[in-house]
């Protein structure tokens, strides 16, 4: 059984229909690519799996529960782990403060107040700080790095939730092409423990760290695949040339 | 500098790892410290003036309603334009113990108090916060507006709460057979209740549970998909403030002796908004020295014929100035960002 499946969800903006019938399945373990041209429902399908939106219709069913009408805050309790296109670090928090948020969120009300786990978690959060290679900037405000290490800020605080699926919207949007490359290597070690859904422009990337693509046309999935599979695909061929 | 507060905080540091340097200096300590101080010593400087150590109570006593505002706005974004409604409730009904029951027991009527604002504040918090859809800040500020507004207007006509009268000749407060009335004693009682509710205050803003308020203050979404269940946290906190400002209300019965329409009604919730806003949002100490300028302002000023007709126009006008122009307050003025925000789990480089 597939860790995700997706059932012929819809999401109509006014006028407009982002998706038309959305069926995907994400295998557990795998890097799962979102890709298309601008438009074409990406972002749209990652937050109506996040819960940012509700499907209109369809079904979303996440580790054998169906979580297409619950909310954010039941699905990350559920697994799920969202790292926004635009960057949501907290900016007046500092840069530790903002991995220790995310990492504490499973406490419980009373150890919140009397702090009972501020020092057990120290270890988790400084280890993220350090793989993406942010503790030296540890309590400098998160909204005085730069846009590329808010980025990885994020991508540090959505995997502190120790998701089982992470879903990454853009995350090397404005980067420079040695911190894509670095994203990478951030992102490469998670594959034993984490199912990844990402959404991104820079096709380069994409085919580096991903096991199957889904590529998304018009709000309907336009074809899907291995990466190989999905390179040679004229229908996508078609689309990339024309419109992208 | 190292504080207590910073060596606790950086762990003993086995990797080796250096910590960064201490990014701001502390002041808020000292501000709280000063204050104490002053505080302490007030009654003796005042000496035989009892009509200045009832206005000392008076501003302890309104710290308490000011503390509970900073918990909703300062320290959690919620804007509650209803703090006096809690204070107000809880001010009539031990005056109506007082009254019927001939009781007034500081054991049993404090604690009384208190869940009145608890279970008011709770009722009012599961219709404005607990819905399924996030409740904007508008709504949450007009249902509290609302409901306080409701409430003067329910008692100015209810005779059995003494309509537009109000109550009056509270029962003394009492702890056995002792009674407290208006002077030093009372002021004391009110400084050891603020000074532990003021304690209470910053032990929750500094936990761990501070941060998830100090996070949802800046975006409460971002928080729901960490998983955190935004709208009952701040259930939680509002309902926190509305058992503050139910004792405040309490004490204000029994210092004044009176209670009546006006102390639940928007006039004072909104002027809990200015000890606020014009001590500094989000300090704890600022809404205190807030409440002191301006009560002290308002006596000083009261007596001068020119300016007493005019002063809620003033006071309206500071209001007006401090949102345009000071909106971090006074304490603004000494405390950085940082600190009024809070660290929580600073290393050191």
């Amino acid at each position: 059984m597939a860790l995700l499946e997706i059932r012929g969800v819809t999401k109509t903006f006014r006028t407009l229909r982002a998706l038309d019938g959305v069926d995907i399945d994400v295998q557990d373990g795998t890097f799962h690519g979102l890709i298309g041209p601008n438009g074409s429902g990406k972002s749209t399908l990652l937050k109506a799996i996040a819960g940012a939106h509700f499907a209109d219709s369809g079904s979303i069913v996440f580790d054998g529960h169906d979580i297409t009408r619950t909310t954010p805050y039941e699905r990350a309790r559920a697994g799920l782990s969202l790292k926004f296109q635009i960057t949501a670090v907290l900016p007046e928090l500092s840069v530790y403060d903002n991995v220790l948020l995310a990492t504490q969120s499973g406490q419980s009300l009373p150890r919140l107040l009397l702090s009972a786990s501020r020092r057990t978690l120290d270890g988790g959060v400084v280890g993220l700080l350090e793989r993406f290679r942010l503790i030296e900037r540890a309590d400098d405000l998160a909204g005085e790095l730069s846009h590329g290490q808010q980025q990885w800020l994020e991508i540090a605080m959505a995997l502190a939730l120790k998701p089982k699926l992470l879903l990454l919207d853009e995350p090397t949007g404005g980067m420079s092409p040695e911190e894509r490359h670095v994203t990478g290597q951030l992102l490469e070690p998670i594959k034993p423990y984490c199912t990844l859904i990402i959404v991104e422009h820079d096709l380069h990337f994409i085919r580096d760290i991903c096991d199957q693509l889904t590529v998304l046309d018009q709000g309907r999935v336009l074809d899907q695949g291995d990466v190989e599979t999905i390179q040679r695909s004229p229908k996508v061929q078609q689309v990339f040339t024309t419109r992208v | 500098m190292l504080t207590t507060t910073d060596t606790d905080l950086a762990p003993s540091d086995a990797a080796g790892r250096t910590g960064c340097t201490s990014a701001f200096r502390r002041v808020l300590p000292y501000v709280e410290a000063a204050a104490l101080v002053v505080a302490l010593v007030m009654p003796f400087v005042l000496g035989d003036r009892t009509d200045l150590v009832t206005l000392a109570t008076n501003v302890l006593i309104l710290s308490l309603l000011a503390i509970s505002f900073d918990l909703c706005w300062g320290l959690s974004g919620i804007m509650s334009f209803g703090q006096a409604l809690f204070f107000g409730v809880a001010g009539y009904v031990i005056a109506l113990v007082g009254r019927d029951l001939e009781f007034s027991q500081m054991w049993a009527t404090l604690p009384l108090a208190m869940l009145v604002g608890l279970l008011l504040a709770g009722l009012f918090a599961a219709f404005l916060l607990l819905g399924r859809k996030t409740p904007t800040g508008i709504f949450v500020a007009l249902g509290t507006l609302t409901g306080s507004y409701a409430a003067e207007r329910l008692v100015s006509g209810w005779q059995y709460v003494g309509a537009g009268n109000g109550l009056s000749s509270v029962k003394l407060l009492a702890l056995g057979s002792y009674e407290f009335v208006e002077g030093t004693a009372f002021y004391f009682l009110a400084l050891a209740i603020l000074l532990l509710v003021y304690v209470g205050a910053r032990f929750l803003k500094q936990s761990q549970l501070g941060l998830v308020l100090a996070g949802m203050r800046q975006n409460e979404e971002r928080l729901a998909f960490f998983g955190y269940r935004v709208q009952l946290f701040k259930a939680l906190v509002f309902s926190l403030a509305g058992m503050v400002a139910g004792l405040g209300g309490a004490l204000y019965s029994y210092h004044q002796g009176f209670i009546g329409p006006g102390n639940m009604g928007p006039g004072l919730s909104t002027t809990a908004v200015l000890y606020c806003l014009l001590g500094g949002s989000g300090t704890l100490i600022g809404p205190v020295l807030g409440t002191a300028t301006v009560e002290v302002l308002s006596y000083v000023l009261a007596d001068v014929d020119a300016i007493k007709r005019v002063w809620p126009v003033i006071l309206g006008l500071v209001l007006l100035g401090v949102v345009l122009f000071q909106p971090k307050g006074i304490l603004g003025l000494l405390v950085g960002d940082r600190e009024r925000i809070g660290s929580y789990g600073r290393r050191r480089k």
